[in-house]
C-alpha cells in the first residue's frame, strides 16, 4: 500500500506529439482514482507511464516515497489489468494467477495458498485447472484480476478492464471490482472512457482532455460544479444542454435569455455566483441538465418565469423516465468532446434533452411548457469555457 | 433431367482434380512399383507390365540397398545424413528464435537497420559462397597488413573440409536469414499486452522468451523445422562441395547418386534407394504435423 504522486508528468512522443501535459495527481493510500476522458485524451498513456511501459518525458512519479521514473515495471510493485485480459493462453488458470508469484520465487506451498486465496475472492476455484480458452469473458476478466491481486502490490492499474464485457456483466463486475479494491485497500488508478464507470467506481475522478487535466474531484462535485464546459458536457447522461445566452438585470430581477426563451433567476442564486455580475448583458454559455427539466403540467407550483416553451421532438420512454428531445433557437455550443456526435443542422439552433417523469402525457409535435430549475443552471465564459462562479 | 445435368456439371471440378492427382502421382508410383522388381524385369519391360514378370514383386532391392557392404553403403549414408540434417535443423532454430525475439520485442540501437541487413541476406545464393567457405574450412582466414607484412589469423585452420560439420555449418549459416525472417514475422504478431503483462508480473526477457514466446511459437517452429530438415536432408550440392571425395562422410543423396555404379550396372537399385531416402522426411513430416495446432492463442486476449 502506498500513496502515489504524479508531479507535472509529461509525455512527448519522438514524432513530437505531446500526449500528456503537466499531469499532476495526488493519490492517498487506498484511494480509487478514475482517469476518464474521450478517446485520445492521454489517459491510457498516463497509466502506461505509471506502469513503466511508456517512458516519462518529464516530471516525477512517486510511489510511496520512491521516485520510480527510471525503475523497471517489475520493480515498481504494481499490478496491471489489461483491457484484453492478456492471459497466458498455454497456462492453466492456476498458473496464470500464480505466474507473478513464481517469478518472485515464492515457495510452492505458500504460492498455492495465495493462489487459492485469490481464486476464492474471485470465485474461481472451480476453474483452476482450465485453460483461458475455455472460460467466458467474465471469467477471463476475473483471472486477470486474480493475477493482479495475488501479489498484494502497492498499486493497481486498470486499463479499461470492463470494456470487452457485455453491458449486464459490466455492471456486475463494476461493483465487484470496487468491492475487492475496498476490501484490499490497495491504491488504484482506473482508466475508462465511460463516465458512468468513472462516477460509480471512483473515490475521485480525474477528467482528461487532449492530455490536459480538466478537473479532479469526487463524483458529486464533478457533477454539481463542473469546472468548464467540457466537464459539464462529459459528466452526466444524457449530457448537459449547452447553449449561448445573455444574463441581464432589471433592478433586482435577474433573467437569462436564450434565443426567444427567457428564464428568471433568483437573486440568491446570482449572489451565490459573484462573478456572474461581471458578465451582465454579455453573451455567456448557459448549461442546464436534462434532470432539471420537467413537464410543466406535472409541476403546478413551479414559478411561472422558470419555463421554456418548446415543441416535442423525439420521445424516448425508458420506463423509469421519459426523455424528450426539443430545440431552442439559440446558438449551439461545442463542448470539445471528440466522441460526441456532431450536431446536425446549423449552429443557430440548440438541440436539448429533457428528462421527464414517466407520468408525462406529452406527445410528439405538441407545444409544451417545460419547467426549469434555474437555480441549478451553470454559466461558463464564452472564450475560456471556464465556469463563472 | 436438369437435376442430373447439374449433378454432372458439379462433379467436373472434382473429377478434374482427380485427373491431376493421377498425373502427378504416376511417376512416383511407377518408381515405387519398380523398386520391388528384379533387375531383369526392370530392363525387360515397363513398370506397368509388372504382372507379366517372371519373378513376383519382392524386397530384394531394398535388402541389397541397405546391406552395409554392397551398393556403396546407403546405411552409412543415412547416418551421415542425420549427422548433417539434425544439427542443421536445431541450431538455426535455436539461434533464430532468440534473434527474432530480439528484433521483435527488444529496443536497441540500429535494430531496424540490422534486421533489414539480415533479411537482405536472403538474396544471396549459397552457390556464390561455396568455394570461399570451403577455403575457410580448409585453410582458415588470414589477413596480411600491407607494408607491415604482418599476417593476422581471423579464423584458424580447423581442417573442416571433408567433414559433416562443414556441411551443417554451411546449412546453418544459409538458413539463418530465412529463419529469422519467418520467426520474426510470427513472434512480432504475438499480442503486445501479453509481453507487457509479463513485464509487470516480474518477467525479464529471458523468462518471457522461454515461458511465453517459445510455447506460443510452436507452430512456426515446427513449420520451419520441417522445411529445414527436408532441405538439408535432400541437399546434394553443398554436401558434395564440402565433403568432396571423402566417401566415409557422404550423405545418402551422394550415396544414391553413385549407387548406379560404372556403366549403370546397379541402376535397378536406384528406385529402392530413393524410397529409403524419402521415408525419413515423410516420418518427420507426420511427426511434426501435429504441432500445427490452430488457435494456440485462443483465450489469451479478446478479439
Amino acid at each position: 500500500m502506498a500513496d502515489v504522486q504524479l508531479e507535472k508528468i509529461n509525455k512527448i512522443y519522438p514524432n513530437g506529439f505531446h500526449a500528456v501535459h503537466d499531469l499532476t495527481l495526488d493519490l492517498a493510500d487506498g484511494e480509487f482514482l478514475v482517469l476518464v476522458g474521450p478517446s485520445g485524451c492521454g489517459k491510457s498513456t498516463a497509466l502506461r507511464m505509471v506502469a513503466g511501459l511508456e517512458e516519462i518525458s518529464g516530471g516525477d512519479l512517486m510511489i510511496g516515497d520512491r521516485r520510480v521514473n527510471d525503475v523497471e515495471p517489475r520493480d515498481r510493485d504494481i499490478a496491471m489489468v489489461f483491457q484484453n485480459y492478456a492471459l497466458y493462453p498455454q497456462m492453466s488458470v492456476r498458473d496464470n494467477i500464480g505466474f507473478p508469484l513464481r517469478l518472485k520465487k515464492v515457495e510452492k506451498k505458500a504460492r498455492k495458498q495465495q493462489e487459492n486465496q485469490a481464486a476464492g475472492i474471485l470465485e474461481l476455484m472451480e476453474q483452476m485447472d482450465k485453460k483461458p480458452a475455455t472460460l467466458s469473458g467474465g471469467q477471463r476478466q476475473r483471472v486477470a484480476m486474480g493475477r493482479a491481486i495475488v501479489r498484494r502490490p502497492s498499486l493497481f492499474l486498470m486499463d479499461e478492464p470492463l470494456s470487452n464485457l457485455d453491458a449486464k456483466l459490466r455492471v456486475q463486475m463494476r461493483a465487484e471490482i470496487s468491492g475487492i479494491q475496498r476490501d484490499l485497500g490497495v491504491t488504484t488508478i482506473y482508466v475508462t472512457h465511460d463516465q458512468v464507470e468513472a462516477m460509480t467506481m471512483g473515490d475521485r475522478v480525474a477528467v482528461l482532455k487532449d492530455g490536459h487535466l480538466q478537473q479532479v474531484s469526487d463524483p458529486e462535485t464533478l457533477y454539481a460544479e463542473p469546472a468548464n464546459v467540457f466537464v459539464a458536457a462529459f459528466i452526466g447522461s444524457p449530457s448537459m444542454n449547452l447553449t449561448e445566452g445573455v444574463v441581464s438585470a432589471d433592478g433586482d430581477n435577474y433573467k437569462v435569455t436564450m434565443g426567444d426563451q427567457t428564464v428568471g433567476l433568483s437573486a440568491s442564486f446570482v449572489e451565490s455566483r459573484p462573478a456572474l455580475s461581471g458578465y451582465l448583458d454579455k453573451p455567456v454559455i448557459v448549461g442546464f441538465r436534462p434532470e432539471d427539466l420537467e413537464d410543466a403540467a406535472l409541476m403546478p407550483g413551479h414559478p411561472a418565469d422558470q419555463r421554456l416553451k418548446a415543441t416535442v421532438g423525439i420521445r424516448e420512454a425508458l420506463g423509469a423516465e421519459t426523455l424528450i428531445h426539443f430545440s431552442i433557437n439559440s446558438t449551439a455550443v461545442d463542448s470539445g468532446d471528440p466522441d460526441a456526435l456532431d450536431e446536425l443542422g446549423d449552429d443557430s439552433e440548440t438541440r436539448c434533452t429533457a428528462r421527464f417523469s414517466p407520468k408525462t402525457k406529452v406527445k410528439r409535435g405538441e407545444e409544451i411548457d417545460i419547467s426549469i430549475v434555474s437555480d441549478a443552471m451553470h454559466f461558463f465564459d464564452r472564450q475560456t469555457h471556464l465556469a463563472i462562479r | 433431367m436438369t437435376a442430373r445435368l447439374y449433378k454432372f456439371l458439379q462433379g467436373i471440378p472434382t473429377g478434374l482434380l482427380w485427373v491431376f492427382v493421377v498425373i502427378w502421382t504416376l511417376p512416383t508410383f511407377s518408381l515405387f512399383v519398380n523398386s520391388f522388381r528384379s533387375k531383369n524385369a526392370q530392363t525387360a519391360r515397363g513398370w506397368w507390365a509388372f504382372p507379366e514378370d517372371d519373378a513376383a514383386l519382392g524386397l530384394g532391392n531394398y535388402s541389397d540397398v541397405l546391406a552395409s557392404t554392397s551398393a556403396g553403403g546407403l546405411k552409412q549414408g543415412l547416418v551421415n545424413s542425420f549427422a548433417i540434417a539434425v544439427p542443421a535443423t536445431i541450431i538455426p532454430i535455436a539461434i533464430a528464435a532468440f534473434a527474432a525475439y530480439g528484433f521483435a520485442w527488444m529496443d536497441f540501437r540500429f535494430r531496424k537497420g540490422l534486421f533489414i541487413a539480415t533479411v537482405s541476406l536472403l538474396a544471396i545464393p549459397s552457390q556464390v559462397a561455396l568455394i570461399p567457405l570451403l577455403q575457410t574450412y580448409s585453410g582458415g582466414a588470414h589477413f596480411t597488413i600491407p607494408w607491415l607484412e604482418k599476417t593476422i589469423t581471423i579464423i584458424p585452420d580447423m581442417s573442416l573440409a571433408g567433414t559433416t560439420t562443414a556441411v551443417w555449418l554451411t546449412h546453418t549459416a544459409f538458413a539463418m536469414p530465412f529463419a529469422i525472417f519467418l520467426l520474426h514475422n510470427y513472434i512480432s504478431q504475438l499480442p503486445k499486452d501479453l509481453f507487457e503483462s509479463a513485464r509487470i508480473d516480474g518477467a525479464d526477457h529471458f523468462t518471457i522468451f522461454w515461458k511465453l514466446v517459445v510455447p506460443l511459437s510452436i507452430p512456426v517452429l515446427a513449420a520451419f523445422a520441417i522445411f529445414q530438415f527436408l532441405w538439408t536432408w535432400n541437399d546434394y550440392l553443398i554436401a558434395l562441395t564440402m565433403i568432396g571425395a571423402n566417401g566415409a562422410n557422404h550423405p545418402a543423396t551422394i550415396k544414391i547418386a553413385s549407387m548406379a555404379g560404372q556403366f549403370g550396372a546397379r541402376e535397378h537399385l536406384l528406385s529402392a534407394g530413393a524410397f529409403v531416402q524419402a521415408a525419413v522426411p515423410l516420418m518427420v513430416f507426420f511427426l511434426l504435423q501435429r504441432f500445427f495446432v490452430r488457435g494456440l492463442l485462443a483465450g489469451s486476449v479478446k478479439g
